[in-house]
């Protein structure tokens, strides 16, 4: 699904924050990413995304088949690469639903698919809203505004139940939130494992991991991945912080 | 027949005599020669068969006209406009316009199909009855038998000069006086059609009226002028819809609406204006002046303007309500867009005359590309006017670094327990903003279009629902281009 070969990236001002990724994720899987503040997590997931601002100045990533780098930032989610923000953004005056199906339409239409009526959308925000346990006020408030940390990040969740994505990234989706948030994220994360999408969690700590199983995890230190290994490799960082993984490698 | 398919047939017969009959008539005849004389008025008002006092007030007009100059306060620079060179009266004739859409310029029929106009309109029309003015004349106006059964009188302004003139000479003038600015007396002088409503005491018209104007002719101003009487406890919700075609010269027009609320009458006047703006380089494009202002004459009347602003290379206009009545309430909703090189200097007059009179301003700028956006609002509360009150909110957005948004308020009060407030906020489209709605798959013409209807809502609500959707598909387009 995701091949990422050795991949450099930089800010605009030639800070280089990425210095050679290789990853390799094939559909069905969980994979984790961890690494401490400032190891370039967040600037992977936002290369990946298409955010302006980066440079990439070497390697390769290949999506389903296609180059990825070559594609627009609208074009990679119409294409079903999701990224669910660790800042979600506001939008004043946008309905959180109606902005919702706007965008299920535009990838709808993007697949040549015909787009959802109101109530053909209700229908499936409705059983979605269940299986999440989210409050219907919050589709009829502006996108984000006023939200709390908590209903930001089930909002993301709640966007990437409903426009299923073939590849979800979640950039610390996990930062910030009380137990019972966390577990509604991590149910939301293991509704959507299937065997033709793929996931990747970027976190910091590995407290998600303990309601979400990896299949991989990979730990990214100084803009490359330095160890990967299977759950038990959360667990040890868990212990020993990322200070011994690095000594060891 | 019911009312909608009587609207329907209405338009489809329209545009089909537009385009396939036309309106037989001798060329000659109809338009005036350019050039603006006493001549060119007697030409106007003879055409239009006028009794002689109105000859006399468009004479008068055009007397006080002629001593007065441009005015020169406004935030915008355009070239200066040479009134002996404009043609003042153009009716549409048979050899005027395009025989099929095949001869219609393939540029104006993709920013129509953009538009969605063709269709919008019948849409839009159902249930609605309209006056349909087209150049200088009115040229058909549904509904009429229908509204006639409960009193109402809708009309042409020309025919309301002829069938009920005892009302015209009462109202016309006494909201905008011939010589209140250059271009309202302009237009007294040469006004040449435009709608006429009357709602009798205690009637709620219960569909909406509308006036779709249209300037056609090249080189021709339009000069309409409205004017709507809501009687005592009457209610009327008005729409106002406008186009014109793409030409390279500017074509200025000036209009002059009235709306006079009697005791506990309520006009809400809804406009989505979308003039031809001029092109990318700013040639061309409508200059648009235009004189609008509600007097609520009685206790407790209500006249509410909305206004969606999207077109016109030059936007002068300030919709007001004069607080005559005691307890009265005037408010004015704005959208203004200014993309590409076009200037919109808008705003309103709120004056409070009257006790306890209320107001409430809200005014969204949007400007992209080198447009350059003004509020300019006057809020005046007199000695009189114990207990006046107003709000007033002013938000500007910019899109880009190249254009431009200012908020000149002006606040008088001569009383003092009036309370007036007066918030403002300036922001840019954020960067994070765009991103989080491409990365939802919206493209990023979409995600502008809709970041800008969020910040529009709070007008946007205020107007009917049909032109609630037209509006919000108008401000996609108007920004189109605007962001790389």
């Amino acid at each position: 699904m995701l091949e990422i070969n050795n991949l450099h990236a930089r800010l605009t001002d030639g800070r280089e924050i990425l210095r050679g990724i290789d990853l390799s994720i094939k559909a069905g899987e969980v994979h984790a990413i961890m690494g401490p503040n400032g190891s370039g997590k967040s600037t992977l997931a936002a290369v990946l995304a298409g955010r302006d601002g980066y440079e990439v100045s070497e390697g390769r990533v290949t999506y389903l088949g296609r180059d990825l780098l070559s594609m627009a930032a609208d074009e990679r989610a119409r294409e079903g690469l999701f990224l669910a923000f660790q800042y979600p953004v506001e939008i004043p005056g946008v309905n959180n639903m109606y902005f919702l199906r706007t965008a299920i339409n535009a990838q709808r239409r993007h697949r040549g698919e015909p787009e959802l009526d109101a109530g053909q959308f209700l229908r499936i925000v409705r059983a979605q809203l269940k299986l999440l346990d989210i409050g219907e006020d919050l589709l009829q408030r502006a996108v984000n505004v006023g939200f709390s940390g908590g209903e930001k990040k089930r909002n993301e969740v709640f966007q990437m139940a409903m426009l299923e994505p073939r590849l979800a990234i979640l950039d610390e989706t996990d930062s910030g939130l009380d137990i019972d948030a966390l577990k509604m994220v991590a149910r939301g994360v293991n509704q959507q494992r299937a065997p033709d999408r793929a996931i990747v969690i970027i976190t910091h700590y590995q407290r998600l991991l303990d309601y979400v199983e990896p299949d991989r995890v990979h730990v990214l230190q100084g803009g490359r991945i330095i160890e990967s290994g299977d759950k038990g490799l959360a667990i040890e960082l868990e212990r020993r912080g990322y200070g011994a993984i690095e000594d060891a490698a | 027949m019911t009312a909608s398919t009587e609207t329907l047939q209405t338009v489809r017969s329209l545009s089909q005599e537009g385009y396939k009959y036309g309106f037989i008539t001798d060329i000659e005849a109809e338009t005036a020669p350019p050039g603006l004389d006493e001549d060119t008025i007697r030409f106007i008002s003879a055409k239009k068969e006028e009794p002689e006092w109105l000859l006399e007030w468009r004479l008068a007009a055009f007397r006080a006209w002629r001593e007065m100059t441009e005015p020169n306060w406004a935030k915008l620079q355009l070239a200066p406009i040479d009134y002996q060179a404009a043609t003042y009266y153009s009716a549409p004739k048979q050899n005027a316009g395009p025989k099929s859409l095949d001869e219609v310029d393939p540029e104006l029929l993709r920013t129509y199909e953009k538009l969605g106009i063709p269709l919008r309109e019948r849409e839009v029309l159902a249930g609605v009855a309209v006056d349909a003015v087209f150049d200088s004349i009115s040229v058909a106006t549904t509904f009429k038998e229908e509204l006639g059964k409960l009193g109402i009188i809708f009309c042409s302004m020309g025919e309301a000069v002829r069938e009920h003139p005892e009302l015209v000479r009462k109202y016309l003038g006494t909201v905008v006086p011939q010589n209140d600015n250059f271009f309202a007396a302009l237009n007294s002088a040469v006004f040449s059609d435009g709608s006429f409503a009357y709602i009798p005491p205690g009637v709620r018209c219960p569909m909406e009226l509308s006036t779709y104007f249209r300037i056609n002719a090249a080189k021709t101003g339009q000069f309409e002028r409205t004017l709507l009487i809501a009687d005592k406890e009457a209610y009327v919700s008005y729409l106002e819809g406008c186009t014109a075609p793409q030409r390279d010269e500017n074509q200025l027009h000036a209009a002059v609406v009235e709306l006079i609320a009697h005791e506990d009458a309520q006009i809400k006047y809804s406009t989505v204006q979308n003039w031809y703006p001029g092109d990318a380089q700013g040639r061309g494009g409508i200059y648009n002046f235009v004189t609008k202002r509600g007097a609520c004459r009685g206790a407790r009347s209500k006249i509410s303007w909305t206004q969606v602003e999207t077109g016109s290379a030059i936007t002068w206009k300030y919709p007001s309500c004069v607080l005559e009545g005691d307890h009265s309430v005037g408010e004015f909703y704005s959208v203004a867009i200014t993309n590409n090189r076009q200037q919109a200097d808008t705003g309103t007059k709120m004056i409070h005359l009257g006790k306890d009179t209320r107001s409430t301003i809200v005014s969204k700028g949007i400007s992209a590309g080198r447009g350059q956006n003004t509020y300019r609002g006057l809020v005046r509360v007199q000695p009189r006017a114990q207990g006046a009150r107003n709000h007033t909110q002013c938000d500007s957005l910019l899109i880009g670094d190249r254009c431009g948004a200012h908020t000149v308020p002006y606040i008088e009060v001569r009383n003092p327990s009036a309370r007036v407030e007066h918030e403002a906020t300036t922001s840019k489209i954020s960067e994070d903003q765009l991103f989080y709605c491409r990365q939802r798959g919206l493209s990023a013409e979409d995600a502008v279009s809709l970041i800008v209807n969020g910040f529009c809502k709070e007008v946007l609500k205020e107007l009917p629902m049909e032109f609630a959707v037209e509006a919000q598909k108008l401000l996609a387009v108007s920004l189109e281009g605007s962001v790389g």
